[in-house]
């Protein structure tokens, strides 16, 4: 008998060509995702308007442009919307139907979310990064070392991310609707991950709280390794706490459905 | 193989009135009921037998065959299926099963079938030529043509129905959990579809667990039957039994040729059924041949027919006989 992971990792290449198919079978929506993940710009206007009266603590108006754009490439390379796919599919009890194939799926959304995010940043990554090369290309790091660690930086975002979504889903197992604690997931995610603003300009008891959280590791991390250069030291310290904070949010994750699952009723199906 | 020892599972269900005092008052103070929906049934079903699974709306069938393929972890009890316990979800237990819900699609909806099936055949970890040979033998006893090239939410029920059947078995399981697989479906499809089943049961030698509200279908496909009614057992064994230990007695349909009045009719057997000159009558098993040879013999009947008393009738009397029983000893 061949090992589940050997299998696993067999199956991929085919779930993401599935994955890939069913992005474009969902165009419409799709495009309306991608124009919901322009937050960022309205923030980059907001704030540039501020800064062109004088810096606004230490940013300057090209230092605002460079991290709001740096903002929206990462968002969406690392955005994820697994919380709402689980928790409806739990509710409506279309669940079912995947716990009948021997994959974990957990495995299965995460293959479906990574074969979208070439669409995802279709429109977006290339007007960013044109926009961000001309206009706030002074302020990005120029060491090609801290570059490079914006890779796994970025895929160790996304895997935090994810892996949080998928626990806050399950959740669904417990309480029939989990809308209102997503709100206050996104709430907190989009003030503690830098998302709305840069975290140092923020109160400092505020950015003492974001550094407890997984928060920052999803999308600050990343746009701080693009936009601030900074000794390698720091930056591969900023990895390994996105090391540690993607182990735990894997562990949570698979903690909670496995837990979950005790409770799960399938109904309806 | 399949074995339940003793197999409950419990839900934990809010109950509520109607109406907005109801609903604040719930907000404050909710009543939950616990519901029963499988309580301490036992069963064994050997490998190759086509079993059908009864019991009227609510009586637990789908719960059960949802612990079975191990979709919900059961309240207590034993539960083993190929030698596995369902809800730990062995690889090999998800490879050697299949479920099929005549309500519930697990067919991508925007894209064909054969993507579905791509997808299974990845995940199963079907090996290529295995999965041709598969997907060839289903594509002709299912008909299925084009069908896997059109996107799913183009297909008609029926057609979906024949797709999502390809899909369940395309790794080749050996255990059936056959949840309403016609419901909706034409005279034709259903046809169809217990002849699939019932040619796929002899080719791999599977196992079948039935339920469907299409006592046809029953008839036609499962020898043995397993009836539980408010969760509880209430009948395990061959079908015929059955019939013949709840109600002995024939149901002989005929045509008249000359007309005759109904008193004449009820010297023969009780009149279930009079249509002009169509009649059914009621006819016990030891006046048979005398009834037989009368209608045939004297009267010139046509189109006789004798048929065992519907399988609804047989459920409904004994689901009547188990709520009294119950209520009598509560």
């Amino acid at each position: 008998m061949r090992s589940a992971a050997a299998r696993t990792v067999r199956a991929i290449p085919t779930l993401l060509r599935i994955g890939l198919a069913e992005t474009v079978a969902y165009r419409a929506e799709f495009i309306v995702w991608i124009l919901t993940t322009t937050m960022p710009l309205i923030m980059l206007g907001l704030w540039t308007t501020v800064a062109d009266e004088g810096p606004f603590q230490a940013y300057r108006s090209e230092d605002f442009v460079a991290y709001y754009l740096a903002m929206l490439i990462v968002r969406n390379l690392t955005g994820s919307w697994v919380a709402w796919q689980v928790s409806e599919e739990i509710r409506l009890g279309t669940m079912s139907m995947r716990l009948l194939r021997p994959l974990h799926p957990m495995v299965a959304f995460a293959t479906s979310h990574l074969a979208a995010i070439p669409f995802r940043g279709l429109i977006a990554i290339p007007v960013a990064v044109a926009l961000l090369v001309s206009s706030g290309a002074s302020a990005l790091t120029h060491d090609p070392a801290q570059l490079a660690l914006l890779i796994p930086s970025i895929a160790l975002g996304w895997i935090i991310g994810f892996a949080c979504l998928f626990a806050l889903g399950c959740l669904a197992f417990l309480v029939t609707q989990t809308s209102a604690i997503g709100n206050i997931y996104f709430t907190l995610f989009g003030i503690l991950s830098g998302y709305l603003l840069p975290l140092d300009l923020l109160p400092s008891w505020i950015s003492r709280v974001a550094a407890c959280t997984p928060f920052p590791s999803m999308l600050g991390t990343p746009v701080r390794l693009l936009v601030h250069p900074m000794a390698r030291g720091d930056a591969l310290e900023l990895l390994a706490i996105q090391g540690a904070w993607a182990v735990g949010a894997i562990a949570l994750a698979l903690t909670a459905w496995r837990v979950g699952l005790r409770r799960y009723e399938a109904v309806g199906a | 193989m399949i074995r339940a020892r003793d197999l409950t599972k419990h839900f934990r269900v809010h109950k509520r009135g109607s109406g907005l005092a109801a609903a604040l008052k719930s907000v404050v103070r909710r009543k939950y009921e616990l519901v029963k929906a499988v309580d301490g049934v036992s069963f064994e079903i050997q490998r190759g037998e086509r079993v059908g699974f009864l019991g009227p709306n609510g009586a637990g069938k789908t719960t059960t065959l949802k612990v079975l393929s191990g979709l919900l972890h059961p309240t207590s009890g034993e539960v083993e299926v190929e030698g596995f316990v369902p809800f730990r979800r062995a690889p090999e237990l998800l490879s050697a099963i299949t479920l099929v819900m005549g309500q519930k699609s697990q067919l991508i909806w925007d894209l064909p079938p054969a993507d579905t099936y791509a997808m299974n055949r990845a995940v199963f970890d079907v090996p290529q030529e295995a999965f041709e040979r598969a997907l060839k033998e289903l594509t002709e006893l299912l008909e299925l043509g084009d069908l896997v090239t059109k996107p799913t939410r183009q297909l008609s029920l029926g057609e979906r129905m024949k797709c999502e059947l390809a899909a369940a078995l395309l790794h080749g399981p050996t255990t059936l959990f056959l949840d309403e697989p016609t419901i909706g479906l034409d005279v034709a499809m259903q046809l169809a579809i217990r002849d699939f089943v019932r040619d796929y049961n002899q080719r791999h030698e599977a196992t079948v667990l039935l339920t469907s509200h299409y006592m046809d279908d029953v008839v036609a496909l499962c020898p043995r039957i397993i009836v539980i009614d408010q969760g509880k057992l209430i009948h395990d064994g061959d079908l015929r039994a059955l019939v013949k230990q709840t109600d002995p007695d024939k149901r002989v349909s005929f045509t008249l040729v000359t007309p005759r009045a109904d008193d004449e009719l009820v010297k023969l057997g009780a009149i279930l059924k009079r249509e002009g000159q169509r009649a059914t009558l009621r006819v016990g098993e030891k006046d048979l041949p005398a009834v037989v040879g009368h209608l045939l013999g004297e009267w010139k009947a046509t189109d006789l027919a004798i048929e065992d008393p519907p399988l609804e009738e047989i459920l409904r009397v004994m689901f009547g006989k188990a709520r009294e029983g119950r209520e009598a000893s509560s």
